[in-house]
């Protein structure tokens, strides 16, 4: 009951917006080429469902070996950083500044380097979410607080037994706010670096194909996947996060 | 019977910063007898947290002798000789109330069935033991503390240092805290080293008052106290109790005269 009270507000606000978009392409006989009517990108997601599934699982493939290479990476480092201090402070300007640089931009030398197939598009995922994750857990495992530091110290804790006991524990909530940050980001970047070149089999160039033949209807029915295949991505990492951060549990946010 | 167990001799300590030298003890020589109950107070900027952070080999002096238990200070705090309070339970959130009276036994890699057990019966001394599985936020400030004395017994220290363990509560829950307190120092037989800012806990706890000058922090006078014991809610009525409060008072504003 509380959940259908939490989301339901949303969802009905989802069903409005749709019934509107109906409306308007009705009311004004806007031609489907420039904006289909969702019940038309519904009927062409139909006719077209096993070329989106292939489409969609490709693209998707390059999104979740990215992350997983990004993120995986991400932690790792910032785990070495945190070992020293001095190190962290050197680097972690560098890496804040990285998130400005539209890494997406480096797409076509992908292609260059990596080729035109998964391998340019898995670059620019991984570099994608290799920074935010970075940082994230890199603030997480330094910002303990100096009390916590010497309760650890008063026990004669040794460096191993605060960073497995201390630090990595009070880096998880920072570094799983990266972590669902990046869920969204490797699907843009995925289907984004498609854009620049990339088989056809791929949801980016299918959207850009058909979309340059005023196929629109297709287009939109494949950017649909996309979003789904992004929210779905997302909320299995919202549901890890929830189940490695038991204490959190009912505590609402704050 | 009374042996040494703390011994200060003649502690300097000066923190060095951009800003300066800030001198925070002068020449602090203390001894402690093992199962003393000694509190330290003073004005705010005294050193008295210093004083016990030194002791608990957190912070080192800039010049004197630290002996506890016969050894350095390090060596202590590397026997785990030491359970410390601090004013903040700093309790882990990502551990059940139970998972953070176990983080020393952990720390000193006890055998399982000791962490598994030894828990539960620090927190029926403290009275919480229902709530074993509850995270720390779902707790008051006060049983999150009694919490933090819990974790601070777990490995039987034979040294409680309390670094203004009760200050940020309110008096009602101060009060019945430090009856609590009385009663568990009187089953574990710690020395306990408690610094306040509040006369009237320092009296109703102590077996000796440590006064301390302002800045840079000196012992200004030792009140010894010689309430009976067992002290209960009665003891603060006690007149006894009232003339201690008033030399402890009175202590204190001969500072501010100087």
């Amino acid at each position: 009951m509380a959940r259908v009270r939490e989301y339901g507000p949303a969802a009905l606000v989802l069903v409005a917006g749709l019934l509107l978009w109906e409306a308007v392409v009705f009311a004004f006989s806007i031609e489907f080429y420039l904006l289909p009517a969702p019940h038309v990108i519904v009927q062409s997601l139909r006719e077209t469902y096993p070329v989106l599934v292939e489409a969609g699982l490709y693209t998707f493939t390059e999104a979740i070996v990215g992350y997983a290479l990004g993120c995986g990476g991400g932690i790792l480092a910032a785990m070495a950083a945190s070992r020293s201090p001095a190190f962290a402070a050197i680097v972690l300007p560098y890496a804040v500044a990285s998130a400005s640089v539209p890494i997406i931009a480096l797409a076509p030398l992908a292609i260059v380097w990596f080729g035109v197939e998964q391998g340019s598009k898995i670059a620019i995922v991984t570099l994608m979410t290799f920074f935010p994750t970075f940082v994230s857990t890199l603030r997480g495992l330094l910002s303990v607080t100096p009390q916590s530091l010497e309760l650890m110290r008063s026990y004669a804790a040794t460096e191993r037994q605060i960073f497995l006991k201390l630090r990595l524990p009070h880096s998880v909530p920072m570094m799983f706010t990266a972590l669902r940050a990046c869920a969204t980001l490797a699907m843009i970047g995925a289907v984004v670096s498609e854009f620049f070149g990339g088989p056809v089999k791929s949801l980016g160039v299918y959207i850009k194909s058909t979309a340059s033949l005023f196929q629109t209807r297709q287009a939109w029915s494949a950017i649909l996947v996309a979003c789904a295949l992004g929210l779905l991505f997302y909320f299995a990492v919202a549901l890890v996060e929830r189940l490695a951060m038991p204490w959190q549990l009912g505590r609402g946010e704050d | 019977m009374a042996s040494p167990i703390i011994e200060l001799d003649s502690v300097d300590k000066t923190f060095e910063s951009r800003a300066g030298a800030t001198e925070a003890l002068r020449a602090v020589s203390l001894t402690i007898d093992a199962g003393e109950f000694v509190s330290v107070i003073g004005p705010s900027g005294c050193g008295k947290s210093t004083l016990l952070r030194i002791v608990g080999d957190l912070v080192e002096p800039s010049a004197g002798v630290v002996r506890v238990k016969g050894k350095s200070s390090q060596q202590a705090r590397l026997d785990r000789d030491y359970g410390i309070v601090f004013q903040m339970p700093v309790l882990y959130d990502w551990r059940t109330v139970l998972e953070n009276v176990q983080l020393p036994l952990e720390l000193a890699g006890r055998p399982r069935l000791e962490r598994q057990q030894r828990p539960h019966a620090l927190l029926r001394l403290v009275g919480l033991d229902e709530f074993a599985a509850h995270y720390p936020w779902q707790l008051s400030g006060g049983m999150q503390q009694r919490v933090s004395i819990a974790r601070a017994l777990a490995l039987n220290p034979s040294i409680l240092l309390m670094d203004e363990p009760f200050g940020a509560l309110d008096e009602m829950t101060r009060e019945r805290l430090n009856q609590e307190l009385l009663q568990i120092c009187a089953e574990t037989a710690a020395t306990v080293l408690f610094v306040t800012h509040s006369i009237a806990e320092a009296v109703f706890l102590s077996s000796r008052i440590v006064v301390m000058s302002p800045r840079p922090g000196s012992i200004e006078r030792v009140v010894p106290v010689d309430l009976p014991r067992p002290r209960v809610d009665k003891t603060r009525a006690h007149p006894r109790f009232f003339e201690l409060v008033t030399t402890v008072r009175q202590s204190l504003r001969e500072d501010r005269r100087q």
